[in-house]
């Protein structure tokens, strides 16, 4: 056992510190025990027990540092000493810079706050809501699976307050230019957009966007505001403050069809309103019952008109010079056997839409998430006749990241897809923005290029998304074009291009 | 009609963030305000204490 | 949201809002140092009063077991160590807790009625705290003739030079006296160098004016020179005073005592009357002493969580650089501990302020419904015993309150204040 001491004389420490110095020495390899302490003499007597008996240690005094370590070969402990200076400096920060553990204390630290943005497991997102409500803050909550009756209740508690709840399953809003959750980059201009769907808002405004407008707000009011159970809180709240609001010319409401009750609530409201109004109701007619708004069927449509209202009757939603495309794009008319499409969506409300399309130009498809009227799908993971899946779906989407964020599940599918011989079309959205994939075209460039290549099948993708966005619309166009995907100025457009290359097959 | 909507859509968000880190993120590469919360599930998940703090914070 | 629970959320708010009030305007005084039997209500003949939640003998941990036999043998009830063992052990000495006499303790907590305590008042209530003198071997459970020595001294000397010089000053404010130490680095737990500077200061002019003879100033003065945890004696009965302040105050879910006796971990609520809450004592993450080896440490121990009962130690851990080496060495780490420490608190005080906080307060008044909310338990700054009696000081740490003994109080608390 070699035993090694090294006194410094006049160097103060606290007792507390050296024995972290003494800890950190200990941990090298063939060290046993090591002290690290001052020279007082219940210290010295405290050495001596412990076995280090070094002549160096019998002269100091109170503020002389001793440090002495035990081990099996002198050399080594020669060079941990010599390493002294190393040993006493001080420890480079571990601890990240400490974040509040709750909403109370996030509060308190930011002055002004107004917003909680909350997309906590469901069984949790309530709770946390609730809080923000007590404490004056707005709520945003992403978080899907809440229980119905807690939605109700949130939302009576916050119209006691004046406090707006934006969802749950709330995946988009944009607020005076600040987007939240799943968020395009939208220029601001003179349209309000109100939608119960995230990836509907989503095409309404990076549309309205590309045709050289913009966006004064865009209002999220979560999937089941508009239904009877709910009542539409949200919704009627959001045409009162974007009627009202001064950067705002005109109204987009995007939904599936509010529940006949609600619809009533919100036709006595729009009634009412000093803007024009355009409503999108996926899926069904909605009579316009005698309010003075524009009722539509397509994202497309509604985007085209709220152009029209604030240009004064001129309005194009395709102005970023990209072709209409047109059947004859497609690479040959689809032969039997080849007669099917397949779509396989992220956005669950372009899943919804594309069937309404379809069922339009009457034809019937099958969907893990059917329109009214349509046929379920037996089995999501295998496709019959024209199938669309919306991959958003729970049964995906449970213990997976969503396909807007993980490309993995589609690009499977489109392989899959196209090595079925009866498929003619493989119809895809391709979601741009905060919190997506950064590369969403180029992750499915591969499997597109092979399902090209592996027969007599076309490719139709649109692309939701802007110039602005980080994952850069005219590269995720490309990159999808050079795969040999053909790319639609719209996702309606590109059901419609779909539904007619197999329209009569 | 809601005074404190008006306001929000008139001030911007200053928000708060519970849950997903990268939408505090998204926040503040647009210029937004955000603090965000280290989460975790209270009281570790337990049905019968969290019925009991619903009732009593 | 019915009526009921909103009722009950406010009533516990106001509780909570009045409890901690009392706290943050508690002005702790030191009134006299004196022998226990004189001042510790209740405190017998034939009795120690130890640290942390009741224990029976049996269940002592090694350091209390060491240090009741050194107390044993303090008061000469029995001399030989196996005597005031088999004294201990045949039920004949009465054992109680401290906190049932408005007391405190540091480690294993030993007070008996010969041993002078501190007494300190809270100016604004009128209740008293009490607290015995800090050393390094007896209160660790050694119990050999120089632990006793050490208290013989404390008896005979130092604490009646003490008395003469604070009946010359009549009292001290410890309020500013604390204010100051935490600007200094003190954080009143493990860090008292400044408020025993502070306090050796200001009492030795008053030992010199009021008489005390050269035999024993001379050694008093070296002694409070040469004490730098000294102060945590003071601390620890200004703390049991201020929370005492906070006591029976109904529906309130702060906490008013944490303690442990190497057993067990207890707490108390103000809103819980007398009931203890506890669960096994946690070990302790600590640092050694030379030659000493951590499966050599015994559990977490002492009456001293006082401190972070009423705020200070690891709460204002950021606020002590001296000590840093506790959490890794780096202000982050300390910093973020005293940020958690606000998330399970009520408020923070006016007065006790830390400087390498922005001058923010000491958060005060642990609640328990955060605490289980969170999942953020309290964290205590401590001093490490051995696991077997006989042994002084042997490291120093971090502990984590078990989370079980806030779980049983708010259960407890919401069984008493019914369902809505």
């Amino acid at each position: 056992m070699a035993v090694r001491c090294v006194v410094r004389e006049r160097q103060y420490f606290d007792s507390v510190f050296l024995m972290r110095v003494a800890d950190r020495i200990g941990r090298e390899p063939g060290v046993g025990q090591v002290a690290a302490v001052m020279g007082t003499a219940a210290n010295k007597e405290l050495l001596a027990e412990a076995g280090f008996h070094c002549p160096e240690i019998s002269g100091t005094g109170p503020n002389d540092l001793v440090i002495g370590v035990q081990g099996e070969r002198d050399a080594e402990l020669e060079a941990l000493l010599a390493r002294l200076d190393d040993w006493l400096a001080p420890e480079r920060s571990a601890a990240e810079a400490s974040r509040p553990r709750t909403l109370d204390q996030a509060v308190a630290q930011l002055a002004g706050a107004n917003l909680a943005v909350i997309s906590v497991p469901g069984q949790h997102a309530a709770r946390e809501a609730r809080r923000a409500l007590d404490r004056g803050l707005h709520v945003f909550v992403f978080s899907d699976n809440v229980p119905l009756e807690a939605e109700i209740a949130l939302k009576r508690y916050a119209a006691e307050r004046g406090l707006v709840v934006m969802g749950p399953d709330c995946g988009t809003a944009i607020i005076a230019g600040k987007g939240l959750g799943f968020a395009n980059v939208v220029r601001r201009g003179p349209i309000g957009v109100i939608g119960a769907s995230g990836t509907g808002i989503q095409e309404v405004t990076t549309l309205l966007d590309r045709a050289g407008s913009g966006i004064s707000h865009a209002i999220g009011t979560g999937s089941r505001d508009p239904s009877d159970d709910v009542g539409g809180g949200t919704t009627l709240a959001a045409l009162d403050a974007l009627d009202r609001d001064e950067g705002t010319q005109a109204l987009v409401v995007v939904s599936k069809p509010p529940g006949r009750r609600t619809l009533a609530l919100i036709r006595d409201r729009v009634a009412r309103a000093a803007k024009p109004v355009v409503a999108c109701f996926l899926g069904a007619d909605v009579e316009r019952g005698g309010a003075p708004w524009t009722v539509v069927r397509t994202l497309d449509a509604a985007a085209t008109e709220a152009l029209r209202l604030v240009s004064g009757g001129r309005g194009e939603v395709r102005k970023d010079g990209e072709r209409a495309p047109q059947a004859e794009d497609a690479t040959a008319p689809p032969a039997a056997p080849r007669r099917y499409v397949r779509g396989l969506f992220a956005g669950g409300s372009l899943c919804y839409q594309a069937q309404d399309i379809f069922g339009g130009a009457g034809i019937k498809v099958r969907s893990n998430a059917p329109l009214e009227g349509m046929l379920r799908l037996e089995d999501p993971r295998r496709s019959e006749g024209h199938t669309f899946i919306d991959l958003g779906a729970d049964e995906f989407t449970r213990g997976r990241p969503h396909p807007m964020i993980d490309p993995r599940l589609r690009r499977e599918r489109i392989l899959a897809e196209a090595a079925d011989p009866e498929v003619a079309v493989i119809l895809l959205d391709v979601i741009l923005g905060f919190g997506c994939a950064p590369d969403p075209g180029g992750d499915l460039a591969d499997a597109i290029v092979h399902a090209r290549r592996s027969g007599r099948l076309d490719v139709i993708a649109s692309v939701i998304g802007t110039p602005a966005d980080p994952q850069g619309l005219d590269r995720q166009v490309r990159a999808l074009r050079d795969a040999g995907a053909t790319v639609s100025g719209s996702s309606a457009e590109a059901a419609r291009l779909a539904a007619a290359m197999v329209a009569g097959a | 009609m809601s005074e404190r909507f008006a306001e929000l859509l008139a001030r911007g968000p200053v928000a708060v963030n519970v849950g997903i880190r990268d939408f505090a993120e998204t926040l503040r590469v647009q210029g937004g305000e955000v603090v965000d919360v280290e989460w975790t599930p209270p009281a570790e998940g337990d049905p019968e204490l969290l019925e009991i703090l619903d009732r009593l914070l | 949201m019915s009526t009921a629970v909103t009722d009950i959320k406010q009533r516990i708010e106001a509780a909570n809002a009045e409890a901690v009030g009392r706290m943050i305007s508690a002005e702790p005084v030191l009134v006299d140092i004196a022998p226990a039997g004189d001042v510790v209500p209740g405190l017998e003949d034939r009795m120690i009063l130890h640290s942390g939640p009741p224990i029976a003998w049996e269940r002592m941990s090694g350091a209390q077991r060491g240090s009741c036999i050194g107390i044993v043998r303090y008061e000469g009830w029995a001399s030989s160590p196996s005597d005031a063992e088999a004294l201990l052990a045949s039920g004949r000495i009465r054992l109680e807790p401290n906190h049932h006499h408005r007391s405190v303790g540091p480690m294993a907590g030993t007070i008996s009625p010969s041993l002078p305590v501190f007494v300190v008042e809270d100016r604004t209530t009128g209740q008293r705290g009490h607290c015995r003198v800090v050393e390094p071997r007896q209160q660790f459970g050694d119990f050999s003739d120089e632990a006793i020595g050490g208290l013989f001294s404390w008896a005979h000397v130092f604490a009646p030079s003490i008395r003469e010089g604070l009946r010359r000053l009549g009292e001290l404010p410890l309020k500013p006296l604390i204010a100051k130490a935490l600007q200094m680095g003190d954080e009143l737990h493990n860090r008292q160098v400044a408020a025993s500077s502070l306090f050796a200061n200001a009492l030795a002019a008053p030992m010199l004016e009021a008489g005390v003879p050269a035999d024993r100033l001379a050694p008093t003065l070296r002694y409070l020179a040469g004490h730098e945890v000294f102060f945590l004696g003071l601390s620890m009965a200004a703390g049991k005073s201020i929370s005492l302040a906070a006591t029976d105050v109904a529906y309130s879910t702060v906490v008013t005592t944490m303690a442990r006796n190497g057993t067990e971990f207890g707490i108390r609520v103000a809103g819980l009357g007398d009931e203890w809450f506890t669960a096994a004592a946690p070990p302790i993450e600590g640092l050694m002493m030379p030659g000493r080896r951590p499966e050599e440490a015994g559990l977490d121990i002492g009456d001293s969580a006082i401190t972070e009962t009423v705020g200070w130690g690891a709460f204002v851990l950021g606020g002590a650089p001296g000590i840093l080496s506790l959490v890794g060495g780096t202000p982050e780490g300390a910093l973020r501990i005293s940020r958690d420490m606000k998330e399970i608190t009520v408020a923070t005080h006016p007065v006790y302020r830390i400087p390498a906080l922005g001058f923010e307060g000491a958060p005060i008044g642990i609640d328990i419904r955060k605490v289980v909310r969170t999942g953020i338990v309290p964290i205590i700054d401590t001093a490490i015993a051995h696991r077997e009696p006989g042994h002084g000081l042997i490291g120093a740490g971090l502990v984590r309150a078990p989370m079980e003994c806030f779980r049983k109080a708010l259960v407890a608390f919401a069984a008493r204040h019914g369902s809505s």
